[in-house]
């Protein structure tokens, strides 16, 4: 089976000379489809780094990335940026919403940077909104949201234009742990029911848990069983 | 993104903080006011002065006097005199200038006539004569007057009857209208057909009067006619008179004689016939050239204006500049996030210029538009008050085109300006944007 997104042999390094740091060091990892993996691992480990390179974000210093069975370094910039905007779908920590915005329009942004017409994104927003309950709110502004309400919102966002990948960098990190797992119930769901394969970045041992596998990453390397 | 999005976004971009907007908005407007103000009133003036033009003469005369070998004007100071020639004569003009010393201006011979006329495209030549009439009288009291001859076809504004006929053997006149009251009528179409006498006094101390018919009263103009004009009949008689015993040689030598070229001319014949006139040591110079004399001097203050105006612009320019780099530094985040959705850097550039050419569009058509606001309200002021005697003179013209022109010109500036911030932020690396503080 074609994983979903391989590393082989990924570093990235930042600095030159004696100042060289090296971010990630050697990574070889898949992911197939329909998985939700954690990475885990103490702040400046490098798992966010990771995330970024998985998520063609950020182009690795030596290695390889590949989508399905294609080399993300033969893609060209556009080529990367439809397949984030159509493939990918990406929750954060500090949400990123516009506060002075509609949710809805928050919610639609990437079937905007897609032009897609004006009457399907707002169905397909309000779709979405309704899958995570807050389709009352969509025409109020996200500043006057919870912080439960925007990571909602931002779920909403990422799945608006059905992503084959969610990645969530501590999508539970502003949040108390009631709201909190309210969001991760909700990820879950995502990865059970419509088969969404779900990357989540956490410091957090519950989600960890629930997640299918554990990737643990400290000073850039993977460590312990998720080593291959 | 679809270019309506787009569209769209710049605008609800460019509102989110209204009152720098507001600020960068209010430089252009005043860049743009003054240069639409400025460009309004050269366009009402000069097309004003074109058709005042008219009033100065025919545009198909040159008036011609002998090139000056010698002058003790400004410039030549300190040239020794010409050597004396017996068949020429000279006379010292005076000049009122005291910068001036005066300049000797040598007269045209009844032979040089003769050589003018031969010359091609040369209609036909008529001494330009000075006529001193004493005074001109309707049906009451005697007044003052200066008189000039009509060359070719009359172009002066008439607000009532018509010019002067040169082929007609009765005496005619029209008179500027500040005249119709003077000469004891109570509106213009009144005096039109009356006969008004004209006194004109010999070298012998002589006076005698002559009878004309006024065929039209002039509109009065800022140039030139506030002048009563004779047809060529009227003329003759009145020099005639002036000149009665004088000596013949003294009659028929002239400072000035005006060619009559045809009408049909281009410009690059009159400039050939001026050049075949130098050649033969004369000078012409045609209407045309005493306009570009004024309209030199117009466009001089207006550039000046202008140049205020690209001043303004210019600094509204950086305005524009500030204003984008801030709302990139601003919207780090918010760029940072749409590139990590898939919106390419191009987009991003288009997105920030759009936003720069709506701040100059606002800008510039709020300033034009006020421009023309105010412009519209000053000729209404003015027509009523110091204007009241100029009829057809607008202060301020704004022709579509310009205001076109000057809109269409500050959307490219603000482009321009525009595309630093711009660039800078389609270069924003969305990893660096989006990274936790």
């Amino acid at each position: 089976m074609v994983p979903v997104i391989a590393a082989r042999h990924v570093s990235k390094t930042y600095g030159k000379g004696d100042a060289e740091f090296a971010a990630l060091d050697d990574i070889n990892l898949a992911i197939t489809a329909g998985e939700s993996v954690a990475v885990v691992g103490k702040s400046g480990s490098g798992k966010s780094t990771l995330m970024h390179v998985l998520a063609l974000l950020d182009k690795p210093s030596q290695g390889s990335v590949s989508v399905g069975n294609k080399d993300a370094s033969r893609m060209s910039g556009r080529q990367l940026e439809a397949l984030r905007n159509k493939s990918y779908g990406f929750v954060f920590q500090q949400f990123f919403l516009n506060a002075n915005d509609t949710v809805l329009n928050n919610v639609i942004l990437p079937l905007k940077i897609a032009r897609v017409g004006r009457q399907e994104r707002t169905e397909r927003g309000l779709k979405v909104l309704r899958a995570v309950e807050l389709e009352d709110k969509a025409h109020n502004k996200a500043a006057n949201l919870s912080g439960g309400q925007k990571q909602r919102v931002c779920i909403a966002r990422a799945v608006v234009n059905n992503p084959d990948i969610i990645f969530a960098d501590e999508p539970t990190g502003n949040l108390d742990s009631h709201t909190g797992k309210t969001v991760e119930d909700l990820l879950f769901r995502l990865n059970k029911k419509q088969g969404i394969t779900l990357i989540v970045v956490t410091h957090d041992k519950d989600i960890a848990a629930r997640c299918d596998r554990q990737i643990h990453i400290k000073d850039g390397k993977l460590i312990g069983r998720s080593a291959i | 993104m679809t270019p309506i999005d787009l569209f769209q976004t710049a605008s609800y971009n460019m509102l989110r903080s209204k009152a720098r907007t507001v600020l960068t908005i209010v430089a252009i407007f005043i860049g743009a006011m003054t240069i639409t103000l400025t460009n309004g009133i050269g366009t009402g003036i000069k097309s004003y002065l074109n058709r005042q033009i008219g009033n100065l003469g025919a545009t198909n005369v040159m008036s011609i006097q002998l090139t000056s070998s010698s002058s003790s004007g400004l410039g030549s100071a300190g040239s020794a005199p010409a050597v004396y020639n017996p068949s020429q004569r000279a006379v010292a003009t005076a000049s009122t200038d005291p910068h001036d010393g005066g300049s000797m201006q040598l007269l045209i011979s009844a032979k040089d006539i003769g050589t003018i006329q031969a010359m091609p495209n040369i209609s036909s030549v008529e001494p330009e004569r000075a006529i001193s009439p004493d005074y001109i009288s309707g049906t009451g009291g005697k007044f003052q007057l200066s008189l000039q001859q009509q060359f070719g076809a009359t172009t002066s504004d008439m607000l009532a009857g018509k010019g002067v006929d040169n082929g007609s053997s009765e005496n005619q006149v029209t008179v500027p209208v500040s005249y119709v009251a003077s000469l004891g009528y109570s509106n213009n179409q009144a005096i039109v057909g009356k006969l008004a006498a004209i006194g004109v006094t010999n070298a012998q101390g002589n006076q005698s009067v002559v009878t004309a018919t006024v065929t039209g009263v002039q509109q009065k103009a800022l140039l030139g006619s506030s002048s009563v004009y004779a047809n060529t009949s009227l003329a003759n008689q009145l020099y005639k008179i002036q000149s009665t015993g004088l000596p013949a040689s003294a009659a028929s030598a002239y400072t000035t004689v005006d060619a009559i070229f045809p009408a049909s001319l281009t410009p690059a014949q009159v400039s050939t016939l001026k050049r075949d006139l130098k050649a033969k040591g004369f000078t012409g110079q045609t209407i045309k050239d005493h306009e570009d004399t004024v309209f030199m001097a117009i466009n001089a203050v207006i550039i000046v204006f202008d140049v205020f105006g690209a001043i303004a612009l210019l600094a509204a320019s950086f305005g524009i500049i500030n204003t984008l780099f801030m709302s990139v530094q601003e919207r780090t985040k918010e760029i940072g996030l749409t590139k990590a959705l898939g919106m390419s850097p191009r987009r991003i550039f288009t997105l920030f210029s759009i936003e720069a050419i709506l701040i100059g569009f606002w800008g510039s058509a709020l300033g034009t538009a006020f421009a023309a606001l105010l412009g519209q309200a000053v000729d209404t002021i003015a027509a009523k008050g110091f204007l009241k005697d100029f009829p057809g003179l607008t202060l301020l013209t704004f022709p579509l085109t310009t205001i076109t022109f000057v809109i269409v010109g500050i959307m490219l500036i603000a482009f321009v300006a525009g595309t630093l911030p711009a660039l800078r932020a389609s270069r924003k690396d969305p990893i660096e944007a989006l990274r936790y503080e």
